[in-house]
């Protein structure tokens, strides 16, 4: 189908945008890449009456280093993710899961803040924010906020992000030397919405894990950072150990069913992803292999 | 709605018109230019089947909305065939049989194309992953891979 008629404004700043945002409000939606926006209109999920288009705004492009904190302005596109010299050595878990975002054609137009703007809870980028911690630069009529990552995700579609906002940016924190990252997803076709998928980010000393962040997602309305985790930090993981963290998981996971996967195959699948992950993180074959639960 | 001015490049022409904001890119290219060649099949972002390039990239064009593309240049399939670039890979997608309805095959060489491009020698994993995102419902995809694997092998002996 077509998108249903709507009027259209091309904003020349970000001050610019959010004076359009603040005159129509509920009624506007903000267009960057519209790679998610435009599918939803064209289906008539959603008929905005006017569209505030922020593609052209150079201000709102770039991938920053300073100290410890990485900071990716909302229009980088995930083309330009992945060709970064500072997300592959600061952020490698955002690369890898980036590689699984849709298709070539898409990933030269899509972008992180408007794929985080959308809060799909079957994309990959949000659960990719909630594992390494990020924090959500916002600007309103009010100023500026920062919202953390687990705060601003709210539900299917539903952010902390208010109609008269613009996401601008994200801050990342530097992957630490002792760090290491795990991505995988399941989905019927490579670049296809994930049935399940994990985004982790972990800190290991001497064979165990000091810190583990398991970001999974299409397993609920929104990102997961799984508790399940904590059962595997500063203890030797054994099978027993393992077991018993899968089954915490299988119990906090809310799946949802749809076409693709029953809430138990997506629990399932979670759960063998957390052996995997585990497994993989740990440089641990004996893990593998087990039944998931 | 009133109509927005745009001007931007097609094929190397220069096009100054107005279009309605809700017009996407492929139905501007197909209603109001006629360039025929660019496919719409799902209309979100699914099928691959309305690819073009805008600014050199590959981009779907039914997820674009055609004052997007104002002050960009937007190249189609009529202009890749006429420019002759794309010659040898429509010739390895004749040879190999790698179309049968055709409906897919504009897009499939504009991704082709792309992927050579930026990697003159895939393996054919590689290639399966730059076409993943183009549908075809005829072929099974494997002639065109070989056709695509093909063309990039005679391209690596013919550069100097």
């Amino acid at each position: 189908m077509k998108a249903s008629a709507f009027a259209y404004a091309r904003a020349t700043s970000v001050v610019n945008a959010l004076e359009l945002l603040a005159v129509y409000g509920d009624k506007a939606k903000v267009l960057s890449g519209g790679q998610s926006l435009m599918p939803a209109m064209n289906l008539r999920l959603i008929s905005p009456e006017f569209i505030v288009d922020i593609g052209e705004l150079a201000e709102l492009r770039g991938i920053f280093v300073k100290g410890d904190v990485i900071t990716v302005r909302a229009l980088t596109r995930h083309v330009d993710v992945l060709r970064s010299p500072e997300i592959a050595t600061h952020a490698p878990l955002l690369r890898d899961a980036t590689s699984h975002v849709a298709h070539p054609a898409i990933r030269n137009r899509g972008t992180l803040g408007g794929s985080l703007a959308h809060a799909d809870p079957a994309s990959e980028l949000p659960a990719c924010m909630v594992a390494l911690g990020a924090t959500v630069i916002v600007c309103g009529p009010q100023g500026e906020r920062r919202v953390p990552a687990q705060e601003f995700f709210t539900g299917i579609y539903e952010t902390a992000l208010s109609p008269q906002e613009l996401l601008v940016a994200v801050e990342l924190p530097v992957a630490r030397k002792d760090s290491a990252h795990f991505f995988h997803e399941f989905a019927r076709r490579h670049g296809d919405y994930a049935m399940v998928g994990l985004a982790a980010q972990s800190t290991i000393v001497g064979g165990q894990f000091t810190d583990l962040r398991l970001g999974f997602f299409a397993v609920g309305d929104r990102p997961l950072l799984a508790g399940a985790a904590g059962k595997l930090v500063n203890v030797a993981v054994t099978p027993e150990v393992l077991a018993k963290a899968s089954v915490i998981l299988g119990e906090e996971l809310d799946p949802q069913e749809d076409q693709q996967a029953t809430p138990a195959m997506r629990r399932h699948l979670a759960q063998v992803l957390l052996q995997r992950c585990v497994s993989t993180l740990l440089s641990r074959p004996d893990l593998q292999g087990l039944p998931a639960r | 709605m009133t109509p927005v001015p745009i001007f931007l490049e097609v094929n190397g022409e220069r096009i100054d018109t107005h279009v309605l904001p809700r017009l996407n890119l492929a139905d501007f290219l197909r209603e109001h230019l006629k360039l025929t060649g660019t496919h719409v099949g799902c209309e979100h972002g699914v099928c691959g089947a309305c690819t073009v390039r805008l600014n050199g990239e590959i981009v779907r064009s039914c997820l674009i909305l055609a004052v997007q593309a104002h002050e960009g240049s937007v190249e189609t399939i009529e202009g890749l065939s006429d420019s002759g670039e794309i010659a040898d890979l429509q010739a390895a997608f004749r040879d190999r049989n790698a179309l049968q309805c055709g409906f897919c095959t504009p897009a499939m060489l504009m991704a082709a194309q792309d992927l050579l491009k930026q990697n003159p020698e895939p393996d054919r994993e590689e290639i399966r992953e730059h076409l993943s995102g183009n549908y075809c419902r005829c072929t099974g995809y494997q002639a065109i891979i070989d056709a695509i694997e093909t063309t990039a092998r005679l391209r690596a002996e013919r550069a100097p």
